[in-house]
């Protein structure tokens, strides 16, 4: 099959995945249980490494544009670059990036060796229909998550910029939040929560089409989870311009 | 269905006779027998162009157990996915207790896999569950009080002789009970056809046995019918040449058939190559002059 072709049917599968999981809502039997469950694996359990990755960023941020600013004269806007950094850009896709590693390839791999121990045709079997049991709520819960974690990896990396700002630049600390509450305004906070409900769909969608369609006994399931991984990030990062850009134009945000 | 299982009270011979001499007169009255409980019409599917199963057609009675032998890769396992909407024919027809099958919808289907067991080749239970959760599965998800979760789930364990394991993980289970523990959770919700794909596979001979005699039992105590997919020469033997039967403590009981008496429930099918190469009984198997069926039965 030539690439392109294999990449509408991809999409096209993938759509369909998403449009299922969704009717499936409306539906009964609802599987609350399993979605509360997935949102506590998702959002608890990636805390840490959202929360350590936005401290650090926000730190590295500061530490390489401090001293440039201050060549400007311009160091009180240290905080303001870091805020916008942080909740236009590097928040969302940063979060994204570390739930795709993490979540991505764990769903992927789960619903991979459900595939290749025919637990999903004993599913069928039994009369469940794994999309509304299995794909929908890991959808649910990453696309209900993944705004929380972004706005939670956005407060510890203005903290973490903050932290650097002051140890090792001296700056006050008020001066930095003054900074920072200049610079964001509320559509940069709206684009920056919008961002990671696409995000989420993007991850739970492309995990769980890849774990679903794993040929190739556990071979398969290693290639699945590779893919699921790659293959998300990158449409998030791709996904990540268009995206700014219908946010530019739509909330006239972004714009200087 | 399996009410015998539940407690073992004590029959006479005069109540076991009285029980299927009624028995045998429900059956007669019973017009929904005429019909077939499973039909393939001529059934063909391809897999990127290559034939699996290519004009496939039988029928399974009520009560009746059709094995289906053949090498592996000769659309064994195709076949009773295709029973259960597990794929779709390329064409022909399917038929599920008269009702045309063939272009149901995932949902529609649904409700027919609710009268359809299915026993998976290594069990395929759910590994983040637990022996009573993987049994109870279809009765949890249709809403069924916990009460009666239990006391059917107990059930069924006792029937495939696991109440034991009751609390543990698959993961602490044998092969062996793994499969048992899916024949278990095959039959909740007491369904009239079971499949078997390759029940046997690589347990031990006497676990093999065991998997077997629940088939057997299955056909003759509990009117099932069943599509019972193997390789293996040794399940042909057990299956078309033994029957169960209720002794006179009401334990259930394997005899063979004899010279005086021949298994009318049982028939055999041989695949080849997606084609129906043999059909009909044990006996006409072993007689039959075609040399891969001689080579299959014998090994030379």
């Amino acid at each position: 099959m030539n690439p392109l072709k294999s990449f509408l049917l991809q999409l096209q599968e993938i759509s369909l995945l998403i449009w299922q999981s969704f009717a499936g809502l409306f539906r009964r039997p609802r599987y609350l249980g399993e979605t509360i469950k997935q949102m506590d694996l998702i959002g608890v359990g990636s805390l840490p490494i959202v929360l350590l990755t936005g401290f650090f960023t926000g730190g590295v941020l500061i530490l390489q544009t401090f001293p440039t600013l201050q060549y400007y004269s311009i160091q009180n806007e240290a905080g303001r670059s870091v805020a916008t950094s942080l909740v236009r850009e590097l928040g969302p896709v940063l979060t994204a990036l570390m739930v795709s590693g993490r979540i991505g390839s764990a769903i992927s791999a789960e619903l991979g060796s459900m595939v290749v121990s025919q637990q999903i045709d004993a599913m069928r079997a039994l009369g469940t229909d794994p999309i509304r049991k299995l794909v929908a709520p890991r959808l649910m819960a990453l696309i209900f998550m993944l705004p929380i974690l972004t706005v939670a990896a956005d407060i510890f990396g203005i903290i973490g910029g903050g932290t650097i700002a002051s140890s090792l630049f001296n700056q006050d600390t008020n001066v930095f939040i003054t900074s920072v509450r200049n610079g964001i305004t509320t559509e940069d906070l709206i684009g920056g929560i919008i961002k990671p409900l696409f995000f989420g769909l993007i991850i739970g969608s492309v995990a769980c089409h890849k774990g679903l369609s794993t040929t190739g006994g556990t071979v398969g399931v290693g290639r699945s989870t590779t893919s699921a991984v790659v293959l998300s990030s990158i449409v998030v990062i791709i996904f990540d311009f268009f995206l700014s850009k219908a946010i530019q134009s739509i909330f006239d945000v972004g714009r200087i | 269905m399996l009410s015998s299982e539940i407690e073992q009270p004590v029959i006479t011979v005069e109540d076991t006779e009285l029980a299927a001499t009624a028995d045998i007169q429900d059956a007669v009255d019973d017009k929904t027998r005429i019909l077939p409980a499973i039909e393939f019409r001529d059934v063909h599917l391809s897999f990127d162009g290559k034939k699996i199963l290519n004009g496939v057609s039988f029928t399974v009675r009520r009560g009746e157990t059709k094995i289906i032998l053949g090498r592996s890769g000769g659309g064994k396992s195709t076949t009773i996915r295709l029973v259960l909407g597990l794929l779709k024919p390329d064409s022909g027809q399917i038929l599920i207790d008269g009702e045309d099958i063939t272009h149901y919808t995932e949902e529609e289907m649904m409700s027919v896999r609710q009268k359809i067991g299915m026993v998976f080749q290594e069990g395929a239970l759910f590994d983040s569950l637990s022996v009573y959760e993987n049994v109870a599965y279809r009765l949890i998800e249709q809403g069924v009080d916990e009460a009666t979760c239990e006391k059917e789930v107990r059930r069924m364990l006792r029937f495939v002789d696991m109440e034991d394991a009751i609390d543990k993980m698959p993961s602490e289970l044998s092969g062996g009970m793994r499969r048992r523990v899916g024949i278990a959770r095959a039959l909740v919700g007491d369904p009239t056809i079971v499949m078997f794909d390759e029940p046997t596979a690589g347990l031990d001979p006497p676990t093999a046995r065991t998997i077997c005699e629940l088939a057997i039992k299955l056909r003759d105590l509990e009117d099932v019918s069943s599509i019972f997919v193997t390789h293996e020469m040794n399940n042909l033997e057990y299956l078309s040449s033994e029957y169960a039967t209720v002794n006179d403590e009401g334990e259930v009981v394997y005899e063979m058939e004899g010279k005086n008496l021949c298994l009318i429930n049982t028939e055999v099918i041989m695949l080849r190559d997606g084609q129906i190469i043999f059909s009909g009984k044990d006996e006409q198997l072993r007689k039959a002059e075609d040399p891969y069926i001689g080579k299959f039965i014998r090994g030379k």
